[in-house]
């Protein structure tokens, strides 16, 4: 098995429950890790949770951190998974200010190239939303903080696996 | 005072329903639950409990430790000589932190426990209120599971729960935390015992491919070696654990925890694996060329340096817990599964095997270890006492049939290496996380659950001290534990590493200690102390004969190491004598 550090997108399902992310963040915590990214949302199965952790790891500790995540009570199944199993995105915000949409006219080239989406303007200032793989947010960035940015936000990554989860038959499962 | 009687009837017609409060809700779970005896505290956020306690107390009897951490080590006595859930209580603050040390000790032991604390009421959760303390994210990574109750409804579903969780698959502590508010608050209740949780999986099926696998392993297998552990006598597969090491004629060594599932007497035990452990199966562990282990989890301890253990075998590894696969050593075949029906599915793929030239090694080996270590330590020719043999004479005069609860350090590897069981459930001791301090009250809880057995806990003057309150439990409850402290004046297994690795310099390992027969004595428990050998078989004829608790001190030789002995970081195959 590979000692070579890797990045790994780690999914998990768990119950929405109060102390969760506690458990679950003390695995890597007693590990000495730091996580590249965690994201928490509702999934495609009601009072279902879904989490997206990114980090960078030998598969080995990988596959005994799955371990550990589903030996936890509340844990429904965890995977991890490999850049080339995933469909995966992050979103960012950048706050401008509004007098260089006019000032500076290449801010609106760099809009209209990058795909990114003015979500408000107001005589301060102008807030861009993007969407895509980490790269593209970065060079997004790189290119507008020549003008200066008044706020810069990122989010952690979501991801859907190419394959099936067959979260729902295990719960079924679980019923029976 | 309620008319319990009348109650219970009214528990039995389930179509009815309570209106109670919180507080009596959790002891009519716990009752429901089988729960007879508990271990707590009281204080300020658990007071409406302990008054449901004073009312129900003709069902429950709740022991009064003399620090929380005494109550959970009790509650894990009681647990580990009985099977069942042990049950400690507390109040919030500082009652709930004191219990993490006996829950954590659960945690890596394995030992089902259930903690209650109390906690202040829910409008002040997050305000630094009086005694608050956010227990739930302290004992997080110490326990199995954890809940807050906040709402009195709640209640029935979260113990259900707890008990379940605690005590299926590879059991571990449960703690729940109940704000004071939820204990006063009057709901209607009714009670149904947990039967599964949806995103818990307690016992992974066998697959009986990987039976296949491992029987045809150990079948063409010219040197086997068995290492068992705890899971065998949680999963009650002592049995069939024995009918597979006589019909494969298979040489079985044991985990500390996994000591008494096989009686030492048997003549295929060929005695405790790990830095302490015998000789023969230690150096042999690399020579075996299949190696099967059985609801262990290849501790440090055990193995030694990782990347010189058993590389010459084949790993078959039979285990309920997923995540101890691979964990720390590589397996050919893992079967996963509760041990007893794995053991089941396994004896009659094997073939009858005896192994005769493969199990004299284990005879010669253990022949070295007689002539270099074990005749000096049971039969001593010098002055001082050996640990050793106090350990014989107890063997001798119990017949090998008491309990035996021991501490942490050089009289624990000592009491486990010589002990001599007949019974399984026979050793109890804080093996993973060694937990000095241990002992004197996990006696209690197992004298109590188990009033039959004689129970002696053996203890070094350190760890004795460490939870010495507890000896006012003992009193006050008049449980006749035997209690002998083998007394050398330091914190001998410290010392000894001072002594092998740091040349001798004993910084903070001498113990000038007080008077302890004058201690024991206060506490109205009878005493006496031992300096001389011609004097060792009369007091533990005395000890054993006495109807209520005793204390025994033995003065034993100050400067005694234990052998063998795997330093830190080294190969099992490097294991010294001396």
């Amino acid at each position: 098995m590979s000692e070579q550090k890797k990045l790994y997108t780690v999914s998990i399902y768990t119950e929405n429950n109060v102390g969760l992310l506690n458990r679950i963040s003390a695995i890597f915590q007693r590990r000495h890790l730091n996580l590249d990214s965690i994201n928490i949302s509702t999934s495609e199965i009601e009072n279902v949770s879904k989490w997206t952790i990114v980090l960078q790891l030998s598969e080995e500790r990988m596959k005994k951190i799955i371990g550990q995540i589903e030996k936890q009570i509340e844990v429904i199944k965890a995977y991890y998974h490999t850049e080339e199993e995933t469909i995966y995105q992050e979103s960012c915000l950048f706050k401008i200010k509004s007098h260089l949409l006019f000032d500076e006219r290449q801010i609106q080239n760099i809009i209209k190239e990058s795909n990114a989406r003015i979500v408000t303007v107001n005589r301060e200032f102008f807030v861009i939303e993007k969407s895509g793989r980490k790269e593209e947010l970065e060079l997004l960035h790189r290119e507008l903080s020549v003008f200066g940015i008044m706020q810069f936000t990122r989010s952690g990554r979501i991801a859907v696996t190419k394959d099936e989860m067959k979260i729902s038959k295990m719960l079924e499962a679980f019923q029976h | 005072m309620k008319d319990t009687q009348t109650l219970n009837k009214e528990e039995k017609s389930s179509a009815t329903t309570l209106r109670i409060s919180g507080s009596e809700a959790i002891i009519r779970c716990l009752i429901a639950e089988g729960v007879d005896l508990l271990y707590g505290y009281p204080g300020g956020a658990i007071m409406p409990v302990y008054d449901e306690l004073y009312k129900f107390r003709d069902q429950i009897h709740h022991v009064l430790a003399r620090h929380e951490q005494g109550a959970t080590h009790a509650a894990q006595g009681y647990a580990r000589i009985s099977g069942k859930v042990g049950v400690a209580i507390a109040t919030s603050g500082p009652g709930a932190t004191n219990l993490i040390t006996g829950i954590a000790d659960a945690q890596i032991d394995s030992t089902p426990l259930v903690c209650i604390t109390g906690q202040v009421a829910s409008n002040l959760l997050g305000s630094d209120a009086f005694q608050e303390t956010d227990i739930i994210g302290i004992s997080t990574p110490v326990t199995k599971w954890n809940h807050q109750i906040t709402k009195a409804s709640q209640i029935p579903e979260v113990i259900a729960k707890a008990f379940y969780i605690a005590r299926s698959g590879r059991p571990g502590p449960v703690l729940i935390d109940i704000t004071k508010d939820a204990q006063f608050e009057e709901f209607d209740f009714s009670y149904e015992k947990c039967k599964g949780v949806r995103s818990y999986n307690p016992v992974p099926k066998t697959d009986i491919d990987d039976v296949k696998a491992a029987a045809l392993l150990i079948n063409s297998a010219k040197k086997p070696l068995i290492i068992w552990g705890q899971g065998v006598i949680l999963s009650g597969a002592e049995k069939e654990l024995i009918s597979v090491i006589e019909k494969a004629g298979i040489p079985s060594a044991w985990t500390i925890l996994g000591a008494s599932a096989v009686p030492t007497a048997h003549p295929l035990n060929v005695g405790m694996v790990g830095m302490h452990g015998n000789y023969a199966p230690n150096i042999l562990t690399n020579e075996c060329d299949v190696l099967i282990a059985i609801g262990m989890r290849f501790d440090d301890r055990v193995t030694g340096k990782l990347e010189t253990y058993a590389k010459q075998a084949k790993i078959i590894h039979f285990e309920i817990d997923p995540a101890e696969v691979d964990k720390n050593v590589k397996t050919d075949v893992a079967v996963l599964g509760d041990a007893k029906d794995s053991l089941s599915k396994l004896l009659p793929l094997l073939k009858s095997n005896s192994h005769p030239e493969w199990r004299q090694q284990f005879k010669d080996l253990y022949d070295i270890e007689y002539k270099k270590v074990i005749k000096d330590d049971l039969y001593p020719t010098k002055e001082g006492l050996t640990m050793g043999e106090v350990i014989k004479e107890i063997n001798i005069q119990t017949k090998g049939n008491a309990a035996i609860v021991t501490d942490v350090g050089q009289h624990q590897m000592i009491a486990c290496r010589y002990a001599e069981f007949t019974t399984t459930k026979s050793n109890i001791t804080s093996g993973g996380l060694g937990t000095m301090g241990f002992a004197l009250p996990a006696a209690i809880g197992a004298k109590m659950s188990a009033p039959e057995r004689d129970v002696v806990a053996i203890i070094g003057d350190g760890g004795f001290q460490m939870n010495i309150q507890e000896l006012g439990t003992i009193f006050q409850q008049k449980v006749p534990v035997k209690i002998v402290v083998l007394n050398n004046e330091f914190l001998g297994m410290v010392r000894q590493w001072q002594q092998l690795f740091f040349d001798k310099r004993y910084a903070s390992t001498e113990m000038i200690n007080p008077d302890f027969i004058a201690i024991a004595k206060g506490y109205y428990i009878d005493a006496q102390k031992v300096t001389k050998r011609t004097d060792l078989k009369k007091a533990v004829a005395e000890m054993m004969a006495s109807e209520g608790p005793y204390f025994l001190e033995v003065a034993v030789e100050k400067e005694d190491n234990v052998f063998p002995m795997i330093p830190s970081g080294a190969s099992v195959s490097d294991v010294r004598l001396e």
